[in-house]
């Protein structure tokens, strides 16, 4: 009876053991390949193997030839830029806005909580024509000011609802006691609070982060000349112009992009864990 | 003295402070004056002179846009002047925001003078204005890149949506003209749009449920396996299995682009031919795009799924477990009746944001084969959401007035059944 149910655990696990190398097959697959196709050398992918016979750093180079269409350490620059400017400024902006929504009774707070619940579900690109209208309008077209501002924008609704969930749980005596003492409100927003919200912070800063990075279509209606390009626009080009032709080229470009935020996230993986894991079943 | 109080009062008695202070407040400050509050009414009065003064070319000009569009070309330029006048509207809003305030601030200290309160001083007023206004002031450069980067442009394009703004009423060269609701009527009489409308919203809301459920439920069904207490390499295991979440996805999306080509895809190469299977259509067969695209959500959403419900399981206390295995329970009970239900409740907002997500899922459709195959004789391509339809008809066919309709229907369609679903999880209560 023991032995049987001994058994049953083993084989239960076993199975375990095959599903999750099955699925880890699947997950590092595509990497792997990609990475061996950046090192294949000529351009089409029908020769290419996972471990090329005779690996090449061609694709590599190409990237920083200097080239009029693959601009790609100036579109890395800028997509750098735009990410961290718009990280700073979603952190700087949201923060103040979920403590004057958590912590302050004013006319307009519940209005303007549904205002914040309602826009985070339009997605702003809907408003495409009216960006660009408004970036002609302003002579700002190829920007990165403007949009770094959109972005910042769009990021405001939905994560200063996740930042003033998180600053509820707070507990509302520690404001209180500091104020006793003649802390003034902004002292206890910058010693108290902030600092407690650390998880969410870092939870608000990579949305701030990624966001830029994962946006297709903002970028390219106001960004028209490869040298303001940012990332995805300028893979996206080098994958589409001739399918297939600079793929190869474009699997180097992949993998200089990937493996600093795949390992940054890897790291940093914790800090956002406890903050999403706190603001989802918190709401 | 007193007796010029006493003449006060009776006065009073016939027309109220408070009814005369509002009634004076119709010019700002005035009201403000009456009630000897001298400094916070030149305040008023001064805010709106230099309102009127800042902005009466813009009001006149933004208002007259917004009604006419334009009379004349090429001297009016029909999309700016909606655009100035959308910006005219918002400005009156806070204009008449302020006004307000001036007369139930009028009305408030007239009726303290009613009730024979003493108004607060200078210095109070100052305190007061502070404290109150402390929030505002903190939340105040949000709400204004709010309003320029959210708020204008979501309303510039709910009102495209009543123009007839498209390629063939474009300025410069031509004026666009208020249609009122004609589009909206098109979409839905209009034979190839009302056919094209359905297939994408159907698509649209199949893509959302399988899409937004596959991933789920491979999250939750990784996590749980992974957390089992026999397990080894746990950290690594984990670590690999986030992997999808770490690589910036439009990356990833590039890349399956390239393996499930047909012609020199790896996975029609390599994969299917080991195993003998002949190539398939993906990029060209409307079926097989979807499959691939099921395919690839279900690869890059599971892990953030996955890395949540590991947060929630950890946190279950083990004495539930441990009075189920005294009843005998099985595995599989166990997680039907403890575990399940738990993630669930712990995790329903996350879930339900996972299907909003898919819903305006933009960059994978785009991004794979730009929303293709191609559709012979509509404007969407065989795996076009609503969102990246919405994409191409403004992007390649100009057509921004049915873009604007779609996109007011598809907010009304989200925001409901968000609103729905927010409610019945109870999550919004505390508001």
């Amino acid at each position: 009876m023991h032995l049987g149910t001994k058994a049953r655990k083993n084989v239960s696990l076993a199975a375990t053991y095959i599903i999750l190398a099955a699925v880890m097959v699947i997950i590092i697959y595509p990497l792997l390949w990609t990475i061996g196709a950046s090192f294949n050398p000529g351009n089409s992918l029908i020769s290419t193997s996972i471990i090329p016979s005779n690996p090449t750093l061609a694709h590599y180079k190409e990237l920083f030839a200097g080239k009029e269409s693959l601009q790609y350490g100036q579109w890395y620059l800028n997509s750098l830029k735009i990410s961290v400017f718009t990280m700073i400024g979603s952190v700087i902006s949201v923060s103040f806005t979920a403590y004057a929504f958590s912590r302050f009774k004013f006319r307009g707070r519940k209005n303007g909580l549904t205002l914040f619940l309602l826009l985070q579900m339009i997605p702003q690109f809907s408003a495409l024509v009216a960006l660009f209208v408004l970036a002609q309008m302003l002579g700002l077209m190829n920007n990165h000011w403007l949009l770094i501002l959109l972005y910042i924008g769009g990021q405001i609704p939905m994560n200063t609802y996740l930042m003033k969930g998180y600053m509820d749980s707070i507990p509302m005596d520690l404001d209180e006691s500091a104020k006793i003492d003649g802390a003034s409100n902004t002292r206890i927003f910058w010693q108290i609070i902030m600092p407690l919200s650390r998880p969410m912070l870092a939870v608000v800063a990579m949305n701030g982060f990624t966001g830029p990075l994962g946006d297709f279509v903002l970028s390219s209606t106001i960004l028209r000349t490869p040298e303001s390009y940012t990332l995805p626009i300028g893979l996206y080009n080098l994958v589409n112009d001739v399918m297939g032709a600079s793929y190869t080229t474009f699997a180097a470009g992949a993998i200089l992009i990937s493996i600093p935020i795949g390992v940054t996230f890897l790291m940093l993986q914790k800090q956002f864990v406890n903050g999403l894991t706190a603001g989802g079943t918190k709401g | 003295m007193l007796f010029r109080k006493e003449i006060n009062e009776k006065w009073v008695n016939a027309m109220q402070h408070r009814k005369i202070a509002t009634l004076l407040s119709i010019i700002p400050g005035l009201g403000q004056f009456y009630n000897k509050q001298f400094i916070k009414g030149m305040i008023y009065f001064v805010l709106t002179l230099s309102f009127f003064v800042a902005f009466s070319d813009l009001l006149d000009m933004g208002l007259w846009g917004l009604f006419t569009l334009g009379t004349e070309v090429p001297r009016d330029n029909s999309i700016f002047l909606l655009a100035e006048g959308i910006i005219a509207v918002i400005v009156t809003f806070f204009g008449l925001a302020i006004y307000y305030m001036n007369f139930r601030d009028a009305y408030k200290n007239g009726k303290l003078r009613d009730e024979n309160k003493p108004l607060s001083s200078l210095k109070e007023q100052y305190h007061n204005l502070i404290s109150q206004g402390y929030p505002y002031l903190i939340s105040g450069p949000s709400l204004f890149i709010l309003i320029f980067a959210v708020i204008f442009p979501i309303l510039f394009s709910f009102a495209l949506a009543f123009t007839n703004y498209d390629l063939y009423h474009s300025p410069p060269a031509k004026l666009v003209d208020w249609v009122g609701f004609d589009t909206f009527k098109n979409i839905f009489t209009v034979d190839i749009w009302r056919s094209t409308f359905f297939d994408v919203l159907g698509w649209t809301v199949v893509w959302t449920l399988i899409a937004s459920t596959l991933q789920v439920s491979i999250g939750i069904f990784l996590a749980v396996l992974v957390n089992q207490k026999d397990l080894r390499f746990k950290k690594l295991i984990r670590t690999v299995l986030i992997l999808p979440w770490a690589v910036p996805g439009f990356v990833t999306i590039l890349i399956f682009a390239g393996l499930f080509n047909d012609t020199f895809g790896a996975i029609n190469n390599e994969i299917l031919a080991m195993f003998g299977i002949s190539p398939i259509p993906w990029m060209t067969d409307a079926t097989w795009s979807r499959v691939a695209l099921l395919l690839m959500q279900g690869w890059l959403g599971f892990p953030y799924i996955f890395i949540v419900t590991t947060g929630v399981l950890q946190s279950i206390p083990s004495d539930l477990y441990e009075a189920a295995i005294i009843d005998g329970a099985s595995a599989f009970k166990k997680f039907r009746h403890i575990t399940l239900p738990l993630i669930l409740v712990a995790m329903a907002p996350i879930i339900i944001t996972q299907y909003t997500f898919n819903f305006n899922n933009f960059n994978i459709i785009y991004l794979f084969n730009d929303g293709g195959p191609a559709v012979p004789g509509t404007t969407a391509g065989g795996t076009d959401i609503l969102v990246s339809w919405i994409y191409k008809l403004t992007m390649q066919s100009s057509q921004y007035s049915l873009a604007a309709a779609l996109t007011i229907l598809l907010s009304i369609f989200v925001i409901s059944i968000a609103l729905w679903q927010f409610r019945r999880t109870n999550s919004f209560k505390e508001e």
